[in-house]
């Protein structure tokens, strides 16, 4: 469903992505790891719009969508969730989603109708969903780390997405946040048959529930594969062992 | 409940009775104070709900007060048609300078905005033929009231005013129908797009907000009601000056804006009314008015940042709970 070939992005010669390629299958569960600097923010940037590659092509079900605006692209059943938390912090927990479905349904542009009255089963049932439905009317700068990062989700998903890119999911919680998280966004990604491709940097999450992952390293893909087989590889181990030593 | 008083309603009633129960003083006062309000109002749509501060609001107002003002004098043309022919010309300015300024972000943005003003102010100030030049325009009509007590004697409010006074109620009419308008803009969904760039405009972008498409739009509506308040304070200021553009008024505005608060729809509001009153007060005792202004801003910036729409807010919140509480 995704196909992202052979990204380039070179910031005043520091190639931060150097020819990158991989695939995520429909409703498959893919991660993205390396180490820091290692180009997946950059990587997540260059497919979602933000940034535009000097070269190469990213294809979402057969369609070129290389350099399409973020506005856009999410409109084509891309959702992203980011790796600083990225809400609307003054808005309530409520608000936060609801505007996320006024403006994915394309009634922006309405001047009239109070905004109060519309999409409320639809916000209800999202945060339902995400655990946060006995939250709803807090104001959502004052959750706590893990409610905001839930939160993102649930902004990720008001769009209906086919895929959904998270960029380092957990960063920042706790252990048992981390769990948490994790299983609420496998078990949504299940429910609703979403093609998941995720940054991280805890390896027992990353081995826990990705089907399959791609290692980079200094912007380059050094491995490419299901959890068993990435776990063998030379390059890798030399990439991640070099790292600690 | 203090939130469920019609605040609104009280002072637009209030309002109403200026002309009978205060001086002529007053009611020129009054006047000021709710073009202004409405000016501001139109203001904080881009500062408080759009998080985009201009520095060059003015020069929607300069337009709009040149477009009134031109169109009834030289033109003869009726209040009817050159009232909302002030928006309709500030709107397209609007349009045009938007396009350029919603391209750049913050300090940048405020820029471009003050420099598009100053364009507006020299070609008021030069141009003549058509603006009078520096001299301005002097002496704008009225529009006609005699129809009024022709056609409804019987309506409240009629009968033994003076033109001007005419003219108060027919603003105080007009800005309250701006208001409501603009209320009804602030919460609609187009309202909270607006609020989610402020709050947050590369996240805006991923719910699919094209944001410099709302931002342009926030800019031309907010453009309009500026136009429109200025129109109506040509004719309120018996003429139409270059200096409605120059950039110390679009600074006024800002300061009223943010003395009352652009955190709450009526806050600039409130500025515009407080800001005025001061003024015609302080000026009275002192000829140093500017450094009070100065010292009753930063007192308020470090204090209230809410302004005193935000510091009133919370000191009904705190009443409120202390009356439960005891």
């Amino acid at each position: 469903m995704l196909e992202v070939r052979d990204l380039v992005k070179i910031f005043g010669g520091f190639v931060a992505v150097g020819g990158v390629s991989f695939d995520a299958p429909r409703g498959s569960i893919g991660a993205i790891i390396g180490p820091n600097g290692a180009g997946k923010t950059t990587l997540f940037n260059l497919i979602t719009g933000h940034l535009r590659p000097d070269r190469g092509r990213v294809t979402l079900n057969g369609r070129d969508v290389t350099g399409v605006a973020p506005h856009d692209l999410c409109r084509l059943g891309v959702g992203r969730s980011f790796q600083r938390t990225n809400i609307f912090p003054r808005l309530t927990v409520f608000e936060n989603v609801q505007a996320a479905f006024v403006s994915h349904r394309g009634r922006g542009w309405n001047f009239v109708t109070p905004v109060e009255r519309l999409y409320h089963a639809e916000t209800r049932g999202l945060l339902e969903s995400i655990g946060l439905a006995d939250r709803a009317g807090e104001v959502a700068g004052f959750l706590s780390h893990g409610g905001q990062k839930q939160l993102e989700l649930g902004l990720a998903l008001a769009l209906e997405p086919e895929i959904l890119l998270l960029d380092e999911p957990t960063a920042g919680m706790s252990a048992s946040e981390t769990r948490e998280a994790i299983r609420l966004i496998a078990e949504i990604a299940r429910e609703r048959g979403l093609t998941l491709l995720f940054t991280e940097h805890d390896m027992e999450v990353v081995f826990s529930i990705a089907e399959r992952i791609t290692v980079l390293h200094q912007g380059r893909v050094i491995a490419d594969g299901p959890p068993d087989d990435v776990r063998r590889d030379e390059a890798v181990r030399r990439v991640y062992l070099g790292e600690h030593h | 409940m203090i939130q469920k008083v019609p605040w609104a309603l009280i002072v637009f009633v209030a309002a109403l009775f200026v002309p009978v129960a205060g001086s002529r003083y007053y009611t020129f006062l009054a006047n000021d104070m709710i073009i202004w309000a409405l000016f501001a109002t139109s203001l904080n749509l881009l500062v408080g709900y759009t998080g985009l501060v201009s520095f060059g609001h003015a020069a929607y107002f300069g337009i709009g007060a040149y477009a009134t003002g031109i169109l009834m004098k030289k033109a003869g043309v009726s209040f009817l048609l050159a009232f909302p022919a002030a928006g309709v010309v500030a709107a397209l300015f609007a349009l045009v300078f938007g396009f350029f300024c919603v391209r750049l972000t913050r300090i940048y943005f405020a820029m471009l905005t003050l420099a598009f003003a100053q364009i507006v102010w020299a070609i008021c100030f030069k141009w003549n033929e058509v603006t009078g030049g520096e001299q301005g325009m002097p002496e704008i009509p009225y529009p006609s009231f005699e129809w009024v007590e022709r056609v409804a004697p019987w309506l409240p409010f009629v009968g033994g005013y003076k033109t001007s006074e005419y003219f108060y109620f027919l603003t105080l009419l007009l800005v309250a129908a701006c208001l409501w308008l603009l209320r009804r803009v602030v919460g609609s969904p187009f309202g909270r797009m607006l609020t989610t760039i402020r709050e947050n405009p590369e996240r805006a972008e991923f719910i699919g907000v094209n944001v410099r498409r709302y931002e342009l739009a926030a800019f031309v509506v907010a453009g309009i009601f500026a136009g429109l308040s200025g129109g109506l304070f040509g004719i309120f200021n018996r003429g139409v000056f270059p200096d409605f553009a120059y950039w110390t008024k679009s600074s006024e505005v800002l300061i009223m804006t943010l003395l009352g608060g652009m955190g709450t729809f009526f806050g600039p509001g409130i500025g515009a009314l407080v800001l005025i009153l001061l003024n015609q007060q302080i000026v009275s005792y002192t000829q140093y008015w500017p450094l009070v202004l100065g010292t009753v801003l930063v007192v308020l910036l470090f204090g209230f940042p809410g302004g005193i729409a935000g510091a009133l807010g919370a000191l009904s919140g705190r009443l409120l709970r202390r009356a439960r509480g005891a």
